[in-house]
């Protein structure tokens, strides 16, 4: 186990992130207030309550997923795209360290930052509106489990990627509408029977789901259902992963 | 007299243990184009070895496969006994590489780069070490500099401390000295003699024949993805090496008399040097008939001198032969 090389992953990794604090870190808290301004104050002030709880404090879970999404998409694939596109990749490859190792140093990074963020907001959030957390080790658990998992999709587009074009158009095409379409901002029972049928094949409403239940312990999916999910996605991703060494899939001629 | 093929001599520099072992290596890359074909090649333990080779004739494609960086299609390498695939820690522990391309990161100081290398090949922080890098490859005094500071130089200078950072023993260097100045080359040629007396291989590719010329003990040749020659230089030099005598006339000729005329004998364009080409590998050199004949003729020269092929001449002529 090449226990140095993935510090030296993880620690470059995390350079990056404190280099970029401002847009790493200030950018998701001003969104965030601008939502609870938004949807909290100005429109959640008009909506009645949503399983016994305020709509300000029902999309704070929802708003924490959202950025998790994003930031852990963003974080991981921009950190394997860019030694691609400058090269430096070749003493990745020329390095005595393994396959795991190397996702261990980037996912560890890309989800360190997410969690970051996400207690970042859920602090902010608290500025805004009253919230208790029923569930705080699971709320956690959620946290931690939802990052390592979108970590590791990023690290996929971001080998997958050949340009910046590819790198942003699955976080902009698909992440943000399954994220805005998943519960963030309501009950999925809110909808018609169809469209609830339709939302249960978007897997971030099982995370959203489970998310809110450590809040509040109201769930629109069985919380079983949404850490099972949760963990099918990151196999898929682990096996995608594995696949993407193997054959040396864009990495490796 | 055949002259000897130190090149399958056994000695005492490890011949016999090589550093180095490819054999049966070939690569065709997912375009179709084959990059090497069958090569085999074995690197001695301590020695300077120049890859030379035109454009495209496989040179980085052959480091990158040892390095680990491209895929082999068919063939196995071994780096100082370990297998580069199978045992690919133990194997790539050993080796530093400094590509052709100053690729760098932009935004990291050169202190942090040279150390993450060092734990990126798995060996604890040594400061006492990195800062003898820098120092000897007069980095020391931008060691908090971020890397796009630098000039072109300086970025090369970098990419080798970050090759050493894990003390490996064997070093590639591609094209090292591409888009150098001549201070930096000495710099470097310096260097690569230091890092050779401190016991390690060096294996370096160039278009500056030069730099084999100055460098090297041994020298392959590559062309089209295949090892054309591998021979010590001073052989290879004595082996294809042309002599060229020139005889600077008393009085300028309008040609050569018929009897004299042959593929060996020159008249200059001026009609005031005579050049005439002889093997060095040959017992009879024909100066001696030469100038006797000369004398018959009348013809008196009041200058001569000799001069020899240079390692590019022979590189030249190498790969026109084989295209």
């Amino acid at each position: 186990m090449n226990v140095y090389g993935i510090k030296a992953i993880y620690l470059f990794e995390m350079a990056r992130t404190w280099r970029t604090l401002m847009q790493s870190i200030a950018s998701p808290v001003l969104s965030t207030s601008l939502y609870f301004i938004v949807f909290g104050s100005a429109i959640g002030s008009r909506m009645a309550h949503i399983d016994g709880v305020s709509y300000g404090a029902f999309i704070v879970p929802g708003l924490i997923m959202l950025s998790l999404l994003t930031e852990s998409i963003s974080n991981a694939s921009f950190g394997i795209y860019m030694p691609k596109f400058t090269g430096t990749i070749y003493e990745i490859l020329s390095a005595p360290i393994s396959a795991i190792e190397t996702v261990i140093g980037y996912v560890g990074a890309a989800a360190t930052k997410s969690v970051i963020i996400g207690t970042i907001i859920l602090v902010t959030a608290r500025l805004f509106v009253d919230f208790s957390i029923e569930h705080p080790v699971w709320m956690i658990a959620f946290l931690v489990l939802t990052s390592v998992t979108f970590s590791l999709f990023g690290f996929i587009i971001g080998v997958w990627a050949d340009s910046f074009q590819k790198l942003q158009v699955i976080p902009l095409m698909i992440v943000t509408p399954l994220a805005f379409l998943g519960g963030s901002f309501y009950s999925i029972s809110m909808l018609p029977p169809f469209w609830q049928k339709v939302a249960l094949f978007n897997p971030v409403v099982y995370l959203v789901s489970g998310f809110r239940w450590s809040f509040y312990g109201v769930a629109d999916v069985d919380v079983g259902i949404s850490l099972g999910m949760t963990f099918l996605f990151m196999l898929i991703c682990l096996a995608a992963i594995w696949w993407i060494f193997r054959t040396g899939y864009k990495i490796k001629a | 007299m055949k002259p000897l093929d130190h090149s399958r001599m056994p000695d005492s520099f490890g011949a016999s243990n090589p550093i180095i072992s490819v054999s049966g290596l070939s690569k065709t890359y997912a375009s179709g184009f084959q990059a090497l074909r069958k090569v085999d090649l074995e690197i001695r333990r301590g020695e300077i070895f120049a890859l030379l080779g035109p454009n495209g004739a496989g040179k980085t494609t052959l480091i990158s496969i040892i390095c680990g960086i491209v895929n082999p299609s068919t063939g196995t390498v071994t780096a100082d006994g370990h297998d580069i695939i199978r045992d690919y820690r133990p194997a790539r522990t050993k080796i530093g590489l400094v590509p052709q391309e100053l690729t760098t990161d932009a935004f990291e100081s050169v202190w942090a780069t040279v150390n993450f290398s060092r734990g990126l090949f798995g060996k604890p922080a040594n400061p006492a070490y990195v800062e003898k890098i820098l120092k000897d490859l007069s980095l020391w005094e931008k060691k908090n500099t971020k890397i796009m500071a630098l000039s072109g130089g300086m970025k090369r200078r970098v990419m080798i401390a970050k090759a050493l950072s894990h003390e490996p023993k064997i070093l590639f260097l591609d094209e090292p000295t591409a888009g150098v100045d001549v201070e930096l080359r000495r710099d470097m040629w310096n260097m690569v003699r230091g890092l050779r007396e401190s016991g390690v291989t060096i294996i370096l590719t160039t278009h500056y024949i030069e730099e084999a010329e100055e460098m090297a003990d041994r020298i392959g040749v590559i062309n089209k993805g295949e090892i054309i020659l591998v021979e010590d230089k001073h052989v290879l030099m004595q082996k294809l090496g042309k002599k060229q005598l020139t005889l600077h006339l008393q009085n300028p000729l309008a040609d050569l008399p018929a009897d004299l005329r042959s593929e060996h004998l020159h008249l200059s364009a001026d009609g005031a040097d005579l050049i005439y080409t002889f093997d060095t590998q040959s017992d009879e050199t024909g100066i001696a008939t030469l100038l006797r004949r000369l004398n018959e003729h009348g013809i008196h020269f009041k200058d001569l001198r000799t001069s020899e092929s240079s390692l590019e001449d022979i590189f030249v002529s190498l790969v026109r032969g084989r295209s």
